[in-house]
């Protein structure tokens, strides 16, 4: 298969088959990795990290908030140079035994009060080869998959790559409820929570199994046949002017507003309604994951239609989508949530014990409100607000959160095929994962910390929005005046 | 197009400098011991890490707009892709 081919047979389209579940499964298994960090951080710190120490609290702010995404960028230089040099295949095959291995230890790490400070720094470097290996991953399965596609139907078979970061982060999140849910919340809190860390071996096992009986990529294999592999990637990909511009306009027409509006969409929008919104716990998370259900086939959609109308004006349109709807779709959000624009019907005060005070509210739309004010005799008594909404204010917030959701598959679902195609084959590797990870990892995973520093700073719910408003507008400007809607169907260059 | 594409650049090569000069300003007033919120070990942390991170990114934009007000953008469309 010396160049992408036009009509498949059946048993390439068996290989295919076949390649998407290889790079997919394991790509999902990275993403569930790196999720289940997030999600279980709030446990990995009273664990490793003990606020008393703040040496070691400092070490936490890295390891929880930075050190995952930050380094991604340098996990994609550094396995992008490799998959150029020595191939794809083995090259994503030993970010997912990193990424296992270090997932697979942070369960196996003991705590601070067993060995002290050498906790908070193993799980720290254990984190940062998390992100190096994510770094690697992406790059790798993309250009696998699309190198294997036939050229009219490239966007649509990268795009099954593009669902596994919303797969694995369902992943992460059933593994974690069905282990809490087995287990006694202390014994959660105790061990339990290593569990969803170590069953990730057996997962990486699996994932391994299947792509060591891949075949490298048929492009990267003619190159190599040739003797035409670059000898430095690194320098050819952004030491010359010729595709530096590239990857520059890739991360500033593209990856940039892509990161934002997806950080925007999935985690941004959890944050906002639980913490702004006072959404209830769990009722916040079945709101997320409904709308991610039904929206995540919309990723395959729009990698398939961008094989007819192009990959820009999909991912154009959704982001200037974004940009003019975002302040209508979070006010909306919070007016529905707003308990003072409801009518009350019923109130009742209960005081369980002495420090401890619970009113409940209920209103005509079925909504219920829970107040409880804890330490009531201190100056700074805490205070918890939590709202589970009446049946049609749920269903409208899962709808705006859909919305948000269909405008990350639009500029998602066809970046794999859009990045694969503006570079060529000896370096293809490097130069697209160097912009995607800074889109992505930077641009992006900053985006919830940041929107919500903004918040504080300003005292304005949606003055967060400004940041992801800003960074998608110069996205798309950047965007339609310089990129091309054409599509690159032969990418044996 | 080629022209907006090209005067762009200008704004782009701007835009680089003026964003680090913005965050440096804006580090300055709030890790400030005159500040209205005294600075903690988060603040700190904060704009170390944007400062470290956009620095190297606010170069590459101000390059792009070097490539672009150079025309190398110009001819995109002929150099790579075909016509749907």
């Amino acid at each position: 298969m010396p160049s992408t081919p036009t009509n498949l047979t059946t048993v390439e389209k068996k290989t295919i088959r076949t390649v998407i579940l290889a790079s997919s499964v394991g790509t999902l298994i990275e993403w569930y990795d790196f999720y289940i960090f997030g999600a279980l951080a709030s446990i990995i710190s009273t664990k490793f990290f003990p606020s008393i120490n703040p040496t070691a609290a400092y070490l936490s702010v890295l390891a929880t908030f930075a050190a995952g995404f930050v380094v991604r960028p340098f996990g994609a230089l550094v396995f992008g140079r490799l998959g150029d040099l020595v191939g794809r295949k083995y090259t994503f095959l030993l970010t997912l035994i990193i990424m296992g291995g270090s997932t697979f230890a942070i369960g196996l790490v003991p705590g601070y009060t067993t060995i002290g400070a050498a906790a908070p720094i193993t799980v720290l470097i254990l984190r940062l080869l998390q992100g190096l290996a994510l770094g690697g991953e992406y790059g790798g399965a993309a250009t696998y998959v699309a190198e294997h596609s036939p050229g009219h139907q490239r966007g649509y078979y990268t795009s099954w790559i593009q669902t596994t970061a919303t797969l694995g982060l369902f992943l992460a999140l059933g593994v974690i409820l069905l282990t809490r849910n087995s287990l006694q919340l202390e014994a959660f809190n105790d061990w339990g929570w290593r569990i969803p860390f170590l069953i990730s071996i057996f997962l990486i096992a699996i994932s391994i199994y299947i792509r060591l009986r891949m075949n490298e990529s048929p492009l990267f294999q003619k190159i190599k046949e040739e003797g035409t592999i670059s000898k430095n990637p690194i320098k050819e990909s952004f030491a010359h002017r010729a595709n530096m511009k590239m990857v520059l306009l890739a991360l500033f027409g593209a990856t940039m507003g892509q990161g934002v509006v997806w950080y925007t969409g999935q985690f941004y929008a959890l944050s906002f309604i639980e913490k702004t919104c006072n959404i209830e716990f769990v009722e916040a998370r079945n709101i997320i994951l409904i709308a991610l259900v039904l929206a995540t086939p919309l990723f395959i959609f729009f990698g398939w239609l961008s094989d007819r109308i192009g990959r820009k004006a999909i991912m154009m349109t959704g982001m200037m989508l974004a940009i003019i709807t975002y302040r209508p779709i979070y006010k909306t959000m919070y007016h529905i949530s707003d308990v003072a624009q409801k009518q009350e019907v019923a109130q009742s005060t209960t005081n369980p014990n002495n420090e401890t005070t619970v009113i409940l509210k209920s209103y005509a739309d079925n909504t219920t409100y829970k107040e409880t004010i804890k330490n009531i005799s201190s100056p700074k008594p805490s205070v918890t607000k939590e709202v589970n909404l009446g049946t049609r204010s749920y269903w409208l917030m899962i709808l705006l959160i859909f919305i948000q959701v269909v405008y990350v598959t639009m500029v998602y679902g066809p970046i794999a095929a859009f990045l694969v195609e503006i570079f060529p084959t000896r370096i293809r590797y490097s130069s697209m994962s160097l912009p995607y990870h800074i889109g992505n990892g930077i641009f992006g995973g900053l985006t919830p910390y940041i929107a919500t520093r903004l918040t504080t700073h300003l005292d304005d719910p949606f003055a967060g929005l400004w940041w992801t408003i800003a960074i998608a507008g110069l996205c798309f400007i950047i965007g339609m005046i310089y990129m091309s809607n054409k599509i690159d169907e032969n990418v044996a260059d | 197009m080629n022209t907006l594409k090209r005067y762009l650049g200008i704004i782009w090569m701007l835009l680089g400098p003026a964003s680090i000069v913005y965050a440096i300003w804006n580090a300055a007033l709030e890790l400030s011991p005159n500040a209205k919120t005294p600075p903690t070990q988060e603040t700190y942390t904060f704009w170390i890490i944007i400062i470290a991170i956009f620095v190297p990114i606010a170069i590459g934009i101000s390059l792009m707009g070097y490539y672009a007000w150079h025309g190398d953008y110009d001819h995109l469309d002929e150099e790579r892709g075909v016509p749907e």
